[in-house]
């Protein structure tokens, strides 16, 4: 484990480039781009800490994404419809009223309020009911994606509530700032960056703590922790409950930015790609899944629009030759660089110690 | 109410019930042999589909073929599956959540080169001839088509545990799935099993493809659609036991069909997925279990 203060301090680089280089630097649209990977960056780092530190692989997080997605993207549309139905809904019946449970949604409070609430009741009452029944490994990876799955499919088809396949998009006011505005644009590319520096630090700060070291030891000998007298569900719910507070608060940025949201964006295949920028990266470590993210983000807007058939191979080979070869990501790779040029008979430095303990699979 | 709206999504759930049947036969053979979700199981369903499409351009009567296609996509999806193993997935057998994802890979890897070989819209497998009509049971009128699924479903699981039960080979997979140690200590040579469960699994996953093709379209996202509802009935089933995913399929899909019946297609699968998980709240290792001393 590298000093504390290296971390932080590799914290403060990422915010000053983030934060203060790359608005300068950047044309508005890689700006925009940037901001969209910060988003997806902030669902990675709640994804390392459920599974890199955890050990509990979440195939699921759109579910949160879409929580915190759609509950700005509500706000959103009613602020641009004002005192009347939003467009969409008119279109399939002009004289149905606004569906029940978008009418809170005209509040700025209560929106912020639920993207907060709507994800941790979700992922506490689903987290409770899994890990006290210790329900984990692939049973828990697949119920969460068939979670994923089954909300994708519910919003598809109903049309007239959230939009259908089409999604919400056409946001014109961002509480109350006109989001055409460039200077607006940049304000909402400073909150989702900032919002990532923030979820690092808060993740440091976790990694640093008892309940950072009872995570890892639930990871790799849950038995024991239990005989310890602590109750691993517990370790997990927590972790569970932050991964998808993250999740949720990615998603709502993700919709001011990108300016629409879909099912597509949050079914099987986008969960999945949120994984894999995860385990690109190293999923547990501090830098690696955000960073992770953002490779592959990038890589879907650059490749993914010029040779979409090619990025799809691409992602699949990722996935095979990541996880075969390097499973602890791209972060990894320095220390079994350094470790393959010791010579095999040298003692092992005491700091290479906890990185070869790092190397080791992460265990269902 | 009337009888028949009861009855009607029984008969259709059946149906439905031996269609996840058949897609969860061998994706439980292989979890509960080795612990490794194949993801990539729901692609060799499209394989054996697939199969029986292009079995259908060089045999062109349809009654014909599809008793044709049935072997064939055995045979190929278990290749194709054997191949998976023998490429990658024995190389991880101590990692099953990474397994996990290395066969989300080749799915994706798998669903992009069927886009890619056949048209996008998919492709229309004839059903055969003697497959039309209905047949009158007990006063209901039983389409031929569902009856087939369920007899096709029927006949793969006789042959599956009848394999399990009285071959040697069938002995050294339950063997193996019991307690892997032991019987590598007994001279089983566990390598020779799981490549051989592999190949019967993944061939049971192109049979399934066979029947599905008959039912909906082919195309590059069916097998997608499959391996959800098939790893629940899986999870519902418990693990390596075949009687657990029979009554588990079973179930998985009169539920669906009833839900379906009173709400939306798409609410439905919302529903299940909740019935599923308050299920694993009253038995968290599904249906029946194989009774170990482990801690988890």
């Amino acid at each position: 484990m590298t000093k504390p203060w290296i971390s932080l301090s590799g914290i403060g680089v990422f915010a000053v480039l983030l934060l203060g280089v790359a608005p300068f630097v950047l044309t508005d649209h890689w700006l925009n781009n940037l901001g969209k990977y910060c988003c997806w960056a902030i669902v990675a780092v709640g994804i390392g800490l459920v599974w890199g530190r955890g050990g509990m692989l979440v195939m699921g997080q759109g579910v949160f994404f879409a929580l915190g997605a759609y509950s700005m993207a509500m706000h959103l549309t009613l602020e641009t419809a004002g005192d009347r139905i939003p467009g969409f809904m008119v279109l399939y019946d002009p004289l149905a009223p606004l569906p029940a449970f978008w009418e809170p949604f005209r509040s700025a409070g209560f929106t912020l309020l639920a993207i907060v609430v709507l994800p941790v009741v979700l992922a506490g009452v689903l987290g409770y009911a899994l890990f006290k029944r210790r329900v984990k490994g692939a049973y828990f990876a697949i119920l969460t994606q068939a979670l994923a799955v089954a909300l994708a499919i519910l919003i598809s088809s109903t049309i007239r509530e959230t939009g259908g396949d089409t999604g919400l998009s056409d946001f014109k006011y961002f509480f109350g700032y006109v989001l055409n505005d460039p200077a607006n644009k940049l304000m909402v590319y400073l909150i989702a960056a900032g919002l990532l520096v923030v979820c690092l630090l808060a993740v440091w700060q976790l990694y640093r703590s008892r309940f950072g070291e009872l995570l890892v030891a639930t990871r790799d000998a849950e038995e024991r922790v239990r005989f310890l007298g602590y109750d691993p569900a517990n370790v997990k719910l927590v972790a569970f409950v932050v991964s998808a507070l993250m999740a949720s608060i990615g998603g709502a940025m993700f919709v001011p930015i990108v300016g629409i949201i879909t099912p597509a964006e949050i079914g099987a295949a986008a969960s999945i790609m949120m994984i894999a920028g995860v385990a690109f990266g190293g999923r547990a470590s501090l830098f690696g899944p955000a960073l992770g993210a953002m490779a592959v983000g990038w890589g879907q807007s650059s490749l993914g629009s010029t040779w979409p058939e090619g990025w799809t191979y691409i992602l699949g080979l990722l996935f095979v030759v990541v996880i075969l070869f390097l499973p602890n990501g791209l972060s990894s790779l320095p220390a079994r660089i350094a470790a393959a040029r010791r010579k095999p008979d040298a003692q092992p430095t005491p700091a290479a110690v906890p990185t070869a303990a790092e190397l080791e699979e992460v265990r269902s | 109410m009337h009888v028949d709206a009861l009855i009607a999504p029984l008969l259709n759930g059946s149906a439905q019930g031996a269609l996840l049947l058949l897609a969860a036969l061998g994706l439980s053979l292989t979890f509960g042999q080795m612990g490794v979700i194949n993801m990539a199981h729901g692609e060799f369903l499209m394989i054996g589909a697939f199969a029986a499409y292009l079995v259908q351009q060089v045999i062109t009567a349809s009654d014909l073929s599809i008793p044709v296609a049935l072997p064939v996509a055995f045979v190929v999806a278990g290749l194709f599956g054997l191949l998976l193993e023998v490429t990658i997935i024995q190389w991880m057998y101590r990692r099953p959540l990474d397994t996990l994802l290395v066969t989300v890979g080749v799915g994706l890897i798998l669903q992009q080169a069927a886009l890619q070989i056949f048209p996008s819209q998919g492709v229309p497998v004839e059903k055969p001839g003697w497959l039309d009509g209905q047949l009158n049971i007990l006063g209901y009128e039983w389409p031929l088509r569902q009856l087939f699924t369920i007899l096709l479903a029927t006949v793969c699981v006789a042959a599956l545990s009848a394999w399990l039960k009285y071959t040697s080979f069938g002995r050294r997979i339950r063997a193996t799935v019991h307690n892997r140690d032991l019987a590598e200590t007994s001279g089983i040579s566990t390598r020779t099993v799981d490549r051989l469960t592999f190949f019967t699994g993944s061939g049971l996953a192109g049979v399934a493809g066979v029947a599905a093709s008959l039912i909906g379209g082919t195309n590059s996202q069916m097998g997608a659609q499959y391996i959800i509802p098939a790893f629940l009935v899986v999870a519902a089933g418990g693990i390596g036991q075949l009687k657990g995913t029979i009554i588990a399929a079973w179930a998985v899909g009169v539920a669906l069909s009833y839900f379906a019946y009173w709400t939306t297609g798409s609410l439905a699968q919302v529903l299940a997925f909740i019935l599923v998980i308050v299920f694993l709240q009253l038995r968290p290792q599904g249906l029946f279990t194989v009774r170990t001393r482990s801690l988890a």
